[in-house]
């Protein structure tokens, strides 16, 4: 009898028995395994330490060696040998250096693409070829008009707000860089994204040899991009393009893809049965019927591409992101403060545009007289022409000096940097104590003995450890697909770098998850405060990541209490995002349900709510992870010590090209372990309630 | 009679199907070899291939009406879908106007639907970013037409289906009703011999479902077009049909005018459907008619063979003598008698006479 409860309990708590039994194995491998560099179970040797030399050997050989071909050489007068690698990108860099020298030149002005078809010569001669910048009222204006067709008054009112802060405080001529190097990455991603989207929609091969490299390409983090395109293409502006694109494109292709899947088959059909050939299908029936996701997809390439501005100034892209890294560098907060600002208005700015162009839905023309139909661009045209008078006006005003109604040089605006400075300094001055014992006290009782714990584990308990989670979950394949990310960390020689990473970022996901769901849950009890704090987290989003680290570093300096807190905030968005939009989902039936069945608030939220949307919870969770590795590593950027420092390194090593993706993947394979396991958890769970 | 079979040998049926089968799922095509014709639907769904038409065969004629009729999974759709090619059927044969629709090239296939095939959805399948006259001139503008020519022809059809005023309205702004005549406007649109209509109907509410009803039924008696109608509805079926073919795992269990059904139903199955079933809504007079005798004296009352029981039900119990029942050319082809109407109005189930 009793021999049979037990069998019952067992059977029904088999996962919690598996999971105390895999403890206790954990626990036992890291008492008796003794730490020594020559205990293959404390630390496997690192095999495969020749990858990053191979990577570097080959892309070296690509780029010098391989394939050479005759190339006239006009200094010389000679043919030349040439490999066809470095011909093809250096055919590359320049016509990207050329449009984006042309998109730049339009909005601010200069020679140099009148020279392109000219030469030095003719523009020194004729004084007249010489593009002048277009006046920042008629940008300003043109913003404000294209907010107010989109969305209406309020998106205008941002629009204007935003672009007169920036010419007023001096950052036009930058911000108008990082906007042309959107301008160009932009579209390019789009093209890239939709035609790789419309052909793994067409070919499920495709599709299926597509996806892994999406999953890792999304979560690679962005400064290992770098080093590859440093090799092939050099540093500069388009070398920042070419990263930026390769950032932006994967979510293009996903939504795209996403998109074209949700068409209905009826309509599908219905464009079929019209006679449609397989092009007309694609362009007139798919396409604008899966509108909407496409362009949300367009809203999420703009934000990449912000998100890179900072990054891919490493690489020599001008702009607002090498202004404000110079700034962070030399620790003038309040010129990083300032700049940050304009960041932040023009990511905001754009993504409102773009998601108010995904919304709006198509109108009808045909009966408007030709004014009416081309009210805007008549509009705009008027704006040219008044934006221009009013320059030239303020060329009689401005005599002597700069004349301000045509463009706000650069840090010739108003500034109060100093003003925000001083307070910083105040804060500084005024919380020192507080904030430094908070500072000692969380390294020293919590950070430190954590991250000794971390590196105080073997090898082999780690691997069985995270084996053990992966089979418990999702039975074999999610054990072995775990146990070859975590192996081919383990067998780099940088796994007690990838530890350090472990500890930050399970640190970081534990205290956002916390945060996050007390949040979520206490903001989903009623539609206006949901509705507020997802209006709160839309707008964090939007903010690129390394934003976050300005205030951190004001507060708490270089210290990796700052890259936590950094990281803390940015990651407990998606936390917070997904708890409420999990309980907000509950069905209204099901709190009917229980509130006949006389539940009181505490018990619907443990019975319903909470089992009912752990599932998409959990998704937030694996976000968090996601989110958290992205701003660890960028928190390279303020100083810590682990895998992210090593990428940061490669980025100045002149062979680190196998380094920068060997560390890259490494990162990838944490998060992707990570998901593997909350994925299919959260999946088989959602079988199991039958929700989608 | 030599000449009459002579002139059905010349009459082509528009749409003749050949022992078609659709069988989704991997070696569907190895698994229907194997099986040698005789497709048990369980035997294949537990090899993990799912039975969407077993065995179909039949004709449509010019002008003809046929209505699938079958509940959710009975494979009515997907038989409709082979039909119009929109799914490739695994085996068997299809003739659209004597030509083989499996052999045709993607090219052909495109002009056949461009000029020959018009469909109707159930979820009306509009396209959300055209109005209601750019959806409608749609198939026109993909097959070539100028615009001026294919917007021409979009209003007529607006007026047809009695939209007018609304041309410029986007399909999100009208009720289920009106969308679905601007897809039955859209699908009319090319002129097409042969038009499809999956479930048009089921979507809507039940008194607007009856609107359309009317509104097809007085369209088909203008345009006389060659029809496959699919419904889960039986009411409905028996309300349109000129022949019913009734589907059940994928096989056509039944397939006869809605008289013979009612009447006569070949399983249990059909048999199932039809109780409920008023017989004076479906019957006509002519099933009921007895031939002329003579020595019998008729009331100067005469009805159509076509006339449906229950539209002449009062007037012909009111006669003291049976009644004349006439044909399409007035002529008196047999008698109707009291007592069978009485029968069908109130006797219990079984033969009629």
């Amino acid at each position: 009898m009793i021999n049979h409860k037990i069998m019952d309990y067992s059977s029904k708590h088999s996962k919690l028995l598996q999971f105390i039994f895999l403890l206790v194995v954990f626990l036992l491998l890291c008492q008796f395994i003794t730490p020594s560099e020559n205990n293959f179970l404390w630390r496997f040797p690192s095999l495969i330490a020749g990858l990053p030399y191979l990577i570097n050997d080959s892309a070296e050989y690509l780029m010098f060696d391989w394939w050479p071909i005759e190339v006239y050489d006009p200094e010389i007068e000679e043919f030349e040998e040439k490999p066809l690698i470095q011909q093809v990108t250096r055919a590359i860099s320049a016509s990207i250096l050329f449009i984006i020298g042309l998109i730049r030149e339009i909005i601010l002005g200069g020679v140099k693409t009148i020279v392109i078809f000219t030469s030095w010569d003719f523009v020194s001669e004729n004084k007249w070829a010489r593009w002048p910048a277009l006046p920042w009222t008629v940008v300003a204006s043109g913003a404000i008009l294209l907010g107010y067709k989109l969305q209406g008054k309020g998106l205008a009112m941002l629009a204007g707000f935003s672009t007169i802060y920036i010419a007023v405080f001096g950052q036009w001529e930058p911000s108008m860089q990082t906007l042309s190097l959107v301008l160009f990455a932009a579209p390019v991603s789009f093209i890239l994204g939709l035609s790789l989207g419309i052909w793994a929609y067409k070919n499920r091969k495709v599709e299926l040899t597509l996806n892994p490299f999406l999953n890792v390409m999304q979560i690679v983090p962005q400064f290992s991009y770098l080093v590859p395109v440093m090799v092939f293409f050099g540093i500069g502006d388009h070398a920042g393009a070419i990263a930026t694109i390769i950032f932006a494109t994967p979510p293009m292709v996903r939504l795209t893809v996403l998109g074209l899947k949700r068409v209905s088959p009826e309509v599908l059909e219905a464009g079929m049965m019209s006679g449609c050939s397989n092009f007309q299908l694609m362009y007139k029936v798919l396409i604008p019927t899966a509108r909407r996701d496409i362009l949300i997809g367009v809203n999420q390439v703009i934000m990449q591409c912000l998100a890179m501005a900072v990054i891919a100034s490493f690489i020599g892209a001008k702009g607002l992101g090498f202004n404000l890294l110079l700034s962070l560098n030399g620790l003038r907060i309040g010129q990083a403060i300032e700049q940050g600002i304009c960041i932040v208005l023009i990511a905001v700015v754009l993504d409102r545009m773009s998601l108010a162009w995904a919304n709006k839905q198509t109108d009808y023309f045909a009966d408007l007289t030709f004014f009416k139909r081309h009210k805007y661009s008549l509009i705009f045209l008027a704006i040219v022409v008044a934006g221009i008078a009013l320059s030239y006006i303020g060329t009689f005003f401005f005599r002597e000096n700069f004349n301000y109604l045509y463009i706000v040089p650069h840090n010739k605006g108003i500034s109060i940097s100093d003003t925000l400075q001083e307070g910083v300094d105040w804060i500084w001055d005024t919380f020192f104590f507080t904030l430094k014992g908070f500072n000692i006290f969380l390294i020293q009782q919590i950070l430190m003995p954590m991250k000794a714990a971390y590196l105080s584990m073997p090898v082999v308990a780690t691997l069985s450890l995270t084996m053990g989670v992966g089979y418990i979950i999702g039975g074999i394949r999610s054990a072995v697909i775990v146990g070859g990310f975590i192996l081919f960390i383990a067998l780099t020689e940088w796994w007690d770098r990838a530890l350090i990473t472990m500890y930050l970022m399970s640190f970081a996901v534990i205290v956002s998850s916390i945060i996050g769901v007390t949040v979520g849950t206490l903001c989903a009890q009623n539609s206006y405060t949901s509705k507020f704090i997802l209006l709160v987290c839309d707008t964090f989003q939007t903010f690129p990541s390394f934003i976050y680290l300005i205030p951190v570093i004001m507060l708490f300096g270089v210290t990796d209490t700052s890259v936590l807190i950094a990281v803390i905030v940015y990651a407990t968005v998606p936390a917070t995002r997904y708890t409420v939009v999990g309980l907000r989902s509950v069905p209204p039936d099901l709190h009917d349900a229980g509130s006949m069945s006389g539940v009181n608030r505490m018990q619907r939220w443990i019975k319903i709510e909470l089992p009912m949307s752990f599932p998409h919870m959990a998704l937030g969770v694996n976000q968090t992870v996601v989110f958290a590795l992205s701003m660890i590593i960028i928190g390279a950027m303020i100083g810590t010590d682990d895998l992210g420092q090593f990428i940061l390194k490669a980025l100045s090593d002149k062979i680190g090209i196998g380094n920068g993706l060997t560390l890259g993947l490494c990162v990838a394979f944490i998060g992707l372990a990570a998901d593997q396991v909350i994925r299919t958890w959260a999946n088989e769970r959602k079988k199991i309630l039958d929700i989608s | 009679m030599s000449s009459l079979a002579e002139a059905t040998q010349t009459k082509q049926s528009v749409i003749q199907c050949d022992s078609v089968y659709k069988i989704f799922g991997e070696n569907a095509k190895k698994m229907l070899q194997s099986a040698n014709g005789n497709v048990d639907a369980k035997s294949f769904q537990e090899a993990g291939c799912i039975v969407g038409v077993n065995n179909a065969s039949f004709e449509v004629q010019e002008g003809d009406l046929l209505v699938v009729m079958g509940l959710s999974g009975s494979g009515k759709s997907t038989l409709l879908r082979c039909i119009s090619r929109l799914t490739d059927a695994t085996a068997g044969n299809i003739f659209i106007d004597g030509e083989d629709l499996l052999a045709m090239s993607n090219k052909k296939l495109i002009e056949l639907r461009r000029n020959k095939m018009g469909m109707v959805f159930q979820s009306f399948a509009l396209l959300p970013h055209k109005t209601v006259l750019e959806n409608i001139a749609f198939p026109l503008q993909v097959k070539g037409s100028s615009t001026g020519d294919s917007i021409k022809r979009a209003k007529d059809m607006v007026d047809l289906v009695g939209l007018d005023g609304r041309e410029n309205y986007f399909p999100r702004e009208l009720s289920g009703g009106q969308q679905q005549r601007v897809g039955i406007a859209r699908s009319l649109a090319v002129e097409p011999d042969i038009w499809f209509l999956d479930e048009p109907f089921s979507a809507l509410d039940p008194l607007i479902r009856k609107e359309m009803q009317d509104e097809f039924l007085r369209l088909q008696g203008v345009l006389n077009k060659t029809i496959l109608f699919v419904t889960h509805d039986f009411d409905e079926a028996l309300r349109l049909a000129d022949r019913i073919a009734i589907m059940k795992e994928g096989i056509i269990e039944q397939l006869d005018t809605p008289a013979n059904i009612v009447l006569n139903p070949a399983t249990e199955y059909v048999r199932k459907f039809t109780e409920d079933v008023p017989r004076e809504k479906v019957l006509k007079i002519e099933s009921v008619m007895d031939p002329i005798d003579s020595s019998e004296e008729l009331s100067d009352l005469q009805v159509s063979k076509d006339a449906i029981i229950e539209t002449v039900a009062e007037v012909v119990l009111n006669q003291q003598k049976p009644v004349a029942v006439t044909d399409s050319n007035n002529k008196v082809v047999g008698v109707v008698h009291r007592s069978h109407v009485i029968k069908v109005l109130f006797g219990s189930r079984g033969p009629l006479k």
